[in-house]
């Protein structure tokens, strides 16, 4: 069994995502997912090394808690995809909505356009599990905020800021956010500093670019100049402490 | 708490309730089957220079005669009746809804520049504080509420919402906690020719109410919606301010925006603030607020609930979830999200 | 310390004996503050550092320690307490937010000691649970409205509902959520040890479920906190419930921040940040805004587990606590927990923790109230918790409707904790709120977990009797029956939402 193909025209979120877990068990290496409209949870929590096509758009929380397959939507995105996401991938060719990769701790995931609010809100990482989070237009308030560590790369392939909102990268603690075209520093969170990339960075970053461009079919060569990125890391490891003292 | 829908068709085409009725039920999963309703404006077009009341009646019998009367005697009923509806063996039907179309005696209220809405807002407010058994839920010109409790489609079907055409449409799915699940907590709620349809929790509602009622407006429905519909009405009605920026009083920018403006915005942005600080709406939120001319939706200020945009021809949707406009209209070519605060406008050109 | 205010009357003084004191320096060892040291043959005491924990006297083979409480007092004054003006002299120090350990401070009445239990006197007979059985058994879950039955062609009844996922206590007493993190995992191991014996659950917490607790996984009910530390799909199968939290009766509407002192090698590979860095949990959790959000997630929780896994969801006891749980009774929700503001905790802010939220026994009451009103009551279980100290609270909550309770503090006693409230510190000298070895190692799990059960089998008993006491041999019989509560002193306003009418009455 190769590729397993599920009309989910009218279909309520439980059975479509008991037939995918069906499927999964059955060695299916592919499953394309037709007629998709709203259905919530799509893949959440599955396992295993399965490639998973949707048509149409999604519900809240696609691919939540989800450990290894490579989800692809052809539509838009609603609510939180990639929510506490623990591996695999999630490639949309659209927009998504506000949370997107909300605590996600592996994985990666490439949004062909625009997200919403709290875009990588309190990603993580340990060791070599990074999180990576690329946009390819813009993301708005609150972006990255809580991160303790991954990835977030903005592309504003839009031609516009990548963000133009405030409280990126508030209470920062861990990873990076990556932005072309820079950020009017009143925009940075509490905790959040702004620095040039490294050799390193940069390969790393060259890295995703290309990677978004094999994704989304477009040449990489205009998003390829190193001096138009900015990296914001965390100011220091513990944003808050300045906050508080003990009694 | 819930999911809301809108569309306005910018030409004034109108469309029935089944494209809606579709789309609300959709986000079934963002509702608790304790409350539904619709408003759809142009649907009483034989009627359109009449304020259609929309009341629940505890029992016609009883509590009917005193809401006849209080109408008797400040305009003339051209024409009243019971609302049609289906029996549905899940929705109990704990109310009767009537409809009456009245014409406020303006002699009455000699001193106001807008008597016949001051008169229909004074019946509404007086009905619903003090003649037991009966609310009014819907009052506006050439529009009107169906809601109840129950899920989307029974209550659609309860109200054969398929069988009317307006040009304008709000619908609302709620998943209540503030208040239990009864009919008049459903939304949307009106008050003449406004209707409001709300996702979230007002966290002001406390200071939003006591203001409001200093105007003289009664909140009445034990939830903090209702006072939305006040708000607008006291802003764009009796204080004339345009639409944008009511919208503007009710979820301003942050202070340190308003400080980065050039002179003249800081200096509006500032005096709304002052003048308007009561009135400004906290908590999260998204609200479609609708007339006959325009449907208006927007955020709180940290877009702490959805509302996605979309356009085809005509026509302007907003709702919580992209799915339910899609639901409504395949063919939508232009989808977006509102910034926090930023309203979504669409007005009628016709 | 600031130049104009000075130092403050400290805290403690600490006081040898040195007639009594033998010098084997096991205060010095064992004080983890360093309020003791030895100089030739005397021990000598910084009484400042001291916290009042009471490691050193625990182990002073000839009770030559003194602590003294307040050895030095402010002028009295009814207004300007001790506890008002030491945060202002802080405040004006440091110019932040005062956090502090523990649960509230403040000495608001306790309702719990207002209300008394009821007896059996000749009109019915008091059961003897030493010889009849007494029924503790408790299940926490969904339950059915009414039955779906079917008889068989051989006249037997069939059933046809189907059962959901219920988590099944020998006795109605469940540990709280502490974190790994938070506590150490000697603690955690204790705890672990001692709810597996006694047949009931504690809670992981937010901080993931380490390596060595897994052997307890049936036994756990994991956390899912807005911090989301340490949760995969692993993690969510292997407990057997899964609690969202939403809140804490501590520091309801506030998120909480595990210090970085508390965050090491070990901790960060479970919470997945940086090592010393402070482990953030957000006010919110930011994909929850509103009660659909709730909804949403707890349905994600059980899609993911494919609907085999309890969802839990605590909240903190705030004034429209009973609208709040209606809401999530509708939420696919399998138990609501209401946390009281007596609740404990490592840090809080002292504002919040003095001044936010209300009493577990008036919110369990109008949760419950409200939950019965609105006909689904057997949506979800009430898990009663904050400030639950003893059998009776116990017996209490649950005549005001809780069907089971989650002790925190109590539980942490039992493994030796005086209520010091520097939690935060990470320098715990009873090896609970602390991650350094030499300390955690002062936990044995073994003996630890036998205090814990011994605790819970204690309470246990107690509560057999309390039962048989009142002719009850079953639980359910007591749950919401505040006929056999009686209010002493409490004004009837409080009575009304207690329903529980004033002794005599």
């Amino acid at each position: 069994m190769d590729e397993v193909v599920i009309d989910a025209a009218g279909m309520h979120y439980t059975p479509l995502n008991r037939e995918i877990r069906a499927a999964v068990a059955a060695g299916a290496r592919r499953i394309r997912l037709e007629n998709v409209l709203g259905q919530r949870f799509i893949a959440n929590g599955v396992r295993g090394d399965v490639e998973i096509l949707v048509h149409g758009v999604p519900g809240g929380d696609l691919g939540m808690f989800m450990s290894g397959p490579r989800i692809e939507v052809f539509g838009n995105a609603e609510h939180a995809p990639g929510n506490t996401m623990d591996g695999g991938e999630i490639v949309i060719h659209g927009s998504a909505g506000d949370a997107v990769g909300h605590s996600m701790r592996g994985g990666r995931i490439f949004v062909e356009g625009a997200i919403g609010y709290r875009g990588g809100i309190h990603m993580k990482e340990y060791e070599k599990k990074r999180p990576v989070l690329v946009i390819g237009e813009s993301a708005r308030a609150f972006l990255g905020e809580y991160m303790a560590g991954g990835t977030v790369l903005v592309l504003a392939r839009h031609g516009g800021p990548a963000v133009a909102e405030r409280g990126l990268g508030s209470g920062i603690h861990g990873g990076e956010i990556i932005l072309r075209g820079g950020i009017d520093p009143v925009h940075l969170g509490v905790g959040a500093s702004q620095v040039a990339l490294s050799d390193d960075d940069w390969a790393r970053v060259l890295a995703l670019v290309r990677e978004y461009a094999r994704r989304f079919g477009i040449d990489p060569a205009p998003l390829e100049r190193r001096e138009e990125y900015t990296r914001v890391v965390p100011a220091s490891a513990r944003p808050f402490a300045g906050k508080y003292a003990w009694e | 708490m819930c999911g809301i829908i809108g569309v306005i068709d910018r030409s004034r085409e109108p469309m029935d309730g089944t494209a809606i009725r579709r789309a609300l039920s959709m986000m079934n999963e963002r509702g608790s089957g304790e409350g539904a309703g619709y408003v759809v404006y142009g649907c009483y077009p034989e009627f359109r220079d009449y304020f259609a009341l929309h009341v629940f009646f505890d029992n016609i019998h009883e509590t009917k005669p005193r809401v006849d009367e209080l109408l008797h005697q400040w305009g003339r009923v051209v024409h009243d009746e019971e609302i049609p509806t289906w029996d549905l063996p899940r929705l109990r039907k704990v109310h009767t809804p009537w409809r009456y179309f009245f014409r406020p005696d303006t002699r009455l209220m000699p001193r106001s520049t807008t008597p016949a809405e001051e008169i229909v807002t004074e019946l509404v407010m007086r009905i619903n504080t003090s003649v037991e058994g009966a609310l009014v839920f819907s009052s506006g010109r050439n529009l009107g509420v169906f809601k109840a409790a129950g899920w989307p489609e029974e209550v659609a079907d309860f109200y054969r919402i398929e069988e009317y055409e307006g040009h304008c449409w709000l619908a609302h799915n709620r998943y209540p906690t503030n208040t239990p699940g009864w009919w008049g907590g459903a939304h949307p709620f009106n008050l003449l020719d406004w209707s409001v349809v709300h996702n979230g929790e007002i966290t002001s509602y406390g200071t939003n109410r006591r203001y409001i009622e200093s105007f003289g407006y009664r909140c009445t429905m034990f939830t903090d919606t209702e006072v939305v519909a006040y708000l607008v009405d006291l802003l764009v009605r009796r204080h004339d301010l345009p639409e944008e920026l009511a919208v503007t009083a009710l979820a301003p920018p942050f202070w340190d925006e308003i400080d980065a403006m050039e002179d003249d915005r800081r200096r509006l942005h500032r005096a709304l603030r002052l003048t308007y600080g009561s009135a400004m709406m906290n908590g999260p939120f998204a609200i479609v607020v609708a007339n006959q001319e325009s449907m208006v939706a927007f955020t709180d200020r940290s877009k702490l609930r959805p509302l996605v945009g979309a356009e085809h021809g005509d026509r302007l949707y907003v709702s919580s979830e992209e799915a339910a406009i899609r639901a409504m209209d395949p063919g939508i070519t232009r989808v977006f999200m509102p910034r926090a605060g930023e309203p979504i406008v669409g007005r009628v050109v016709a | 310390m600031s130049p104009s205010i000075g130092s403050l009357p400290p805290k403690y003084r600490v006081t040898v004996d040195p007639d009594r004191c033998m010098l084997c320096g096991r205060c010095v060892e064992n004080c983890a503050y360093g309020a003791f040291r030895r100089e030739g043959d005397r021990i000598l005491t910084n009484s400042r550092v001291c916290t009042a924990c009471h490691r050193c006297v625990a182990f002073c083979p000839r009770d030559a320690i003194d602590v003294v409480e307040r050895p030095l007092d402010y002028r009295s004054h009814p207004v300007w307490t001790r506890g008002v003006r030491e945060a202002i002299y802080n405040q004006a120090r440091t110019g932040k937010i005062v956090l502090a350990g523990m649960g509230n401070a403040l000495d608001y009445p306790m309702i719990f000691d207002r209300l008394v239990l009821d007896a059996c006197q000749v009109t019915n007979p008091s059961i003897d649970p030493l010889r009849e059985p007494m029924e503790l058994r408790t299940y926490l879950g969904k339950k059915p409205q009414r039955l779906e039955l079917a008889r068989r062609g051989d006249g037997e009844v069939e059933l046809l509902t189907e059962l959901s996922p219920n988590l099944c206590l020998e006795t109605p007493i469940m540990i709280g959520h502490m974190s790994y993190g938070a506590i150490s995992l000697n603690a955690q191991l204790a705890l672990a040890k001692g709810v597996t014996a006694a047949g009931t659950f504690m809670g992981t917490g937010e901080g993931g479920l380490p390596e060595p607790l897994r052997p307890y996984q049936d036994h756990m009910i994991v956390q899912v906190a807005s911090g989301r530390f340490g949760v995969d799909i692993d993690y969510l199968e292997r407990g057997a419930a899964i609690e969202i939290k939403i809140g804490q009766g501590a520091k309801p509407g506030i998120g909480g921040h595990l210090p970085g002192e508390k965050v090491d090698e070990a901790v960060s590979k479970t919470r997945m940040i940086p090592v010393g860095s402070d482990a953030i949990s957000p006010a919110p959790h930011h994909d929850i805004y509103s009660i659909e959000d709730l909804a949403q997630l707890v349905r994600s929780l059980k899609e993911a587990t494919e609907w085999k896994k309890p969802v839990f969801v605590k909240i903190a006891a705030v004034h429209n606590v009973a609208a709040i749980a209606a809401g999530i009774a509708r939420s696919s929700a399998d138990a609501v927990v209401v946390d009281g503001f007596r609740g404990g905790t490592g840090a809080a802010p002292r504002v919040f923790r003095d001044h936010v939220g209300i009493p577990v026994e008036a919110a369990v009451a109008a949760v419950d109230a409200k939950l019965r009103r609105q006909g689904i009551r057997n949506e979800v279980s009430v898990i009663a918790s904050g400030g639950i100290r003893e059998s009776t609270d116990v017996a209490k909550i649950i005549a005001l409707g809780a069907d089971a309770v989650y002790i925190g503090t109590a539980a942490l006693v039992a493994l030796g904790c005086r209520v010091c409230g520097n939690c935060y510190r990470g320098l715990c000298p009873w090896g609970i709120a602390t991650q350094r070895q030499d300390l955690v190692d002062r936990i044995d799990p073994e003996a630890g977990g036998l205090q814990v059960s011994n605790l819970i089998h204690g309470w246990t008993l107690e509560l057999m009797e309390l039962m048989g006491a009142a002719g009850i041999n079953s639980i359910e019989s007591l749950r919401g029956n505040r006929d056999r509560l009686r209010g002493y002193m409490i004004d009837q306003a409080l009575m009304d939402v207690l329903d529980v009418r004033s002794v005599g009455a």
